[in-house]
């Protein structure tokens, strides 16, 4: 079953494409990874399914929910959307918070507007769910300030606003990065229970792929404002086809050197907004490119019936956008 | 303030530094910070925050150190403590066996000189209004060290990886990793022999972390540098460092091999710790139930 529909969405910043042509699907119940380097795209992918682009930056393409594109939505019916469908957990808990009431009443007040509940009723759902995320002493916690709670706690806070309008869909940008790595396991392992439990989809944004190893069964790498490389985590981990998914698993394994003792690294860096080069956005960068490579390389599987540009339908399955993939000899293995 | 015979109660429940190889580069003996709280009333004082709580350790010359632990722990007060930035409530810090804490800031100048630090976010810690040589040569200036400084920039620039045209650019006009790299040749400019780098990668993406990491295994290589290495990125500690301590509330709980403690980690938070570490085989949620039963 699906939660949300994203087809061929585009996005522009002052007329330079951000994103470009991404389609993907989350289910419900199912727990989406999108990685890549800073700078690919991902953060305005999630803004704009959220309605939340900054100013001068535009969407266009598709953002099914409930059968409805949320791209032609009115910024008031988008609001609503947002209060009652979508929510979002972001990298850093303070943008999200006001610095200035007390954490209880900022959840009440958010249960009061989209729901609709009463003063009584919307307090006591308040400490329940700051409960729900596993908050020290939930009563006392709610008439706390952000900035007397830690950086982990106020992470939990945002999450139990976010949970507080029983969302279908869950996204979370980079939310554990500023974490360490035991109040990470701690928000991880909430975060996939509550989507479990809810039904819920998650998109979980993220340069920190052991992360999406812990939590993800389907993951959507992306490069240059393109999806170069899709299936399950357990899959597209174990044999990347695309060699930008390739180089990003090899220097993200610290317990393995070359002869030299040297980690593994992607030459290069990610270009700025317009300058990917044209052809295999990875082009640049990439150890085996070479002419054919001036061509724009289609997301497509290794099986006939998926060759030619993906149908939505059909993501979700294993695709990859390269004209010489890895592990070429595993296929029909 | 002075002293460091006093025993801190619970101090002696940790593995002693190792002492074969003489005189430690840099060491602390217990060591306590606290920190009083602004006060919540008139009437109320402030409450008092052991951020060090008896800390002794011991860091060897040439050696890469860790020290890592969850947030909170008191990793950054002991670096800034070891470093002198800062003066320990109790307890001595001896760099090369010349005590430095507690000693006045004009007579530290060959510790400016010898001790230098990385932090984690380099924007932070490069002046925006200053052009890259400029950046790099003024601790040459500051500590009086008298050299060309145009070819030492030039110098530092290849060691970290740039090329030496970047001189009259501005820190904005890089990436991260870029900048990383600038406020390393910064570090390396005064030719210390201790650099201590608190969360040096945390905020860089995972390509760029192991160009850093890979650069600084060579430096320390080169310059024959003792590495400090404050992290929570227990994977990156793992990779880089020789010896680890293992910090929790304001303690050493754990402290020896990094291999060992990896491999057969003695104390139950070291253990917990470990287990948070999210890996590509993706059974952290397993893991982290189970070590929190
Ligand atoms: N200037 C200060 N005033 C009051 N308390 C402080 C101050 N600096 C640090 N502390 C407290 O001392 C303790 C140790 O802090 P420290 O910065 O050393 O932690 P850390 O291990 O470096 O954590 P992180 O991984 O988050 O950087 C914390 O409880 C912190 O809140
Ligand atoms: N508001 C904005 N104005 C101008 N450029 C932007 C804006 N937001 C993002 N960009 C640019 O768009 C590209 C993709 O950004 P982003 O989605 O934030 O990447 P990621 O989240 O993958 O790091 C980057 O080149 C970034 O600099
Ligand atoms: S299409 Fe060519 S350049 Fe792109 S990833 Fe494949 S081999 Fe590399
Ligand atoms: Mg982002
Ligand atoms: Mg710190």
């Amino acid at each position: 079953m699906s939660g949300l529909t994203v087809e061929n969405l585009v996005v522009e910043v002052n007329g330079q494409p951000a994103v470009r042509g991404v389609s993907f699907e989350l289910d419900s119940g199912g727990r989406t990874g999108l990685i890549g380097e800073s700078g690919c795209g991902k953060s305005l992918t999630a803004l704009a399914l959220m309605g939340l682009l900054p100013h001068g930056v535009t969407a266009s393409g598709s953002v099914l929910l409930d059968g409805r594109n949320l791209l032609d939505l009115s910024d008031k019916e988008m609001c609503r959307v947002r209060g009652n469908s979508l929510a979002m957990v972001f990298q850093e808990p303070m943008t999200a918070l006001n610095p200035m009431m007390r954490v209880g009443k900022q959840i009440a007040e958010s249960l009061r507007m989209h729901r609709g509940m009463d003063r009584a009723a919307a307090g006591r759902r308040a400490v329940e769910l700051l409960d729900r995320v596993r908050l020290p002493e939930p009563e006392q916690t709610a008439r706390k300030y952000p900035h007397q709670l830690s950086g982990g706690q106020r992470q939990r806070v945002v999450l139990a606003i976010a949970l507080a309008c029983d969302p279908v869909v869950l996204v979370a940008d980079e939310p554990t990065t500023a974490l360490d790595v035991t109040v990470q396991a701690q928000m991880l392992r909430l975060m996939d229970e509550l989507v479990r439990e809810e039904g819920a989809s998650l998109l979980l944004i993220t340069h920190d792929l052991p992360v999406v190893a812990s939590v993800c069964e389907e993951v959507l790498v992306m490069y240059g404002g393109t999806i170069v490389e899709t299936g399950l985590v357990r899959e597209v981990f174990d044999a990347p086809r695309h060699h930008y998914t390739a180089g990003l698993l090899a220097s993200t394994a610290l317990d393995s050197v070359d002869g030299s003792g040297r980690l593994a690294t992607i030459p290069g860096r990610v270009p700025s907004l317009g300058q990917f080069p044209d052809g295999c956005v990875y082009r640049n960068r990439c150890p085996r490119a070479d002419e054919v490579c001036v061509a724009t390389p289609l997301l497509s599987g290794d099986e006939p019936s998926l060759t030619g540009d993906l149908a939505v339908s059909q993501i979700g399955r294993r695709a990859f956008a390269c004209h010489h993939p890895l592990h070429d000899d595993r296929v029909g293995a | 303030m002075k002293g460091g015979t006093d025993r801190v109660a619970g101090s002696d429940e940790v593995t002693g530094p190792d002492r074969t190889s003489g005189t430690p580069i840099l060491e602390g003996v217990d060591l306590v910070r606290e920190y009083r709280m602004p006060r919540r009333s008139l009437r109320e004082p402030g409450a008092v925050v052991r951020a060090l709580d008896g800390v002794s350790i011991a860091i060897e010359e040439g050696e890469t150190f860790g020290i890592v632990g969850e947030s909170g722990s008191g990793k950054s007060t002991l670096s800034r403590i070891l470093m002198a930035l800062d003066q320990p409530t109790e307890g001595t810090v001896r760099y090369a066996g010349r005590q430095v804490s507690g000693t006045r800031e004009r007579r530290l100048r060959f510790l400016r000189r010898d001790v230098q630090m990385i932090l984690q976010d380099p924007m932070s810690s490069l002046n925006p209004r200053m052009r890259v040589g400029r950046l790099i040569s003024e601790p040459l200036s500051a500590l009086g060290i008298d050299c060309d400084h145009r070819d030492r920039v030039g110098e530092l620039l290849n060691a970290v990886g740039l090329s030496d045209d970047v001189v009259d650019r501005y820190p904005h006009q890089f990436s991260g990793g870029q900048r990383q790299r600038i406020a390393i040749a910064r570090a390396l400019a005064p030719g210390p022999r201790v650099i201590v780098a608190d969360e040096p990668v945390s905020a860089l993406d995972v390509s760029v972390r192991a160009q850093i990491l890979n650069l600084l295994t060579d430096l320390a290589e080169q310059f024959r540098l003792t590495l400090v290495m404050v992290s929570h990125d227990l994977s990156v500690v793992r990779y880089l460092c020789d010896r680890i301590a293992v910090m929790h509330q304001g303690r050493i709980v754990e402290t020896g091999d990094t291999e060992q403690i990896y491999s057969d980690p003695q104390q139950a938070y070291t253990r917990k710790l470990l287990a948070a570490v999210p890996t590509l085989e993706g059974d952290l949620l397993n893991r982290y139930a189970r070590s929190d039963a």
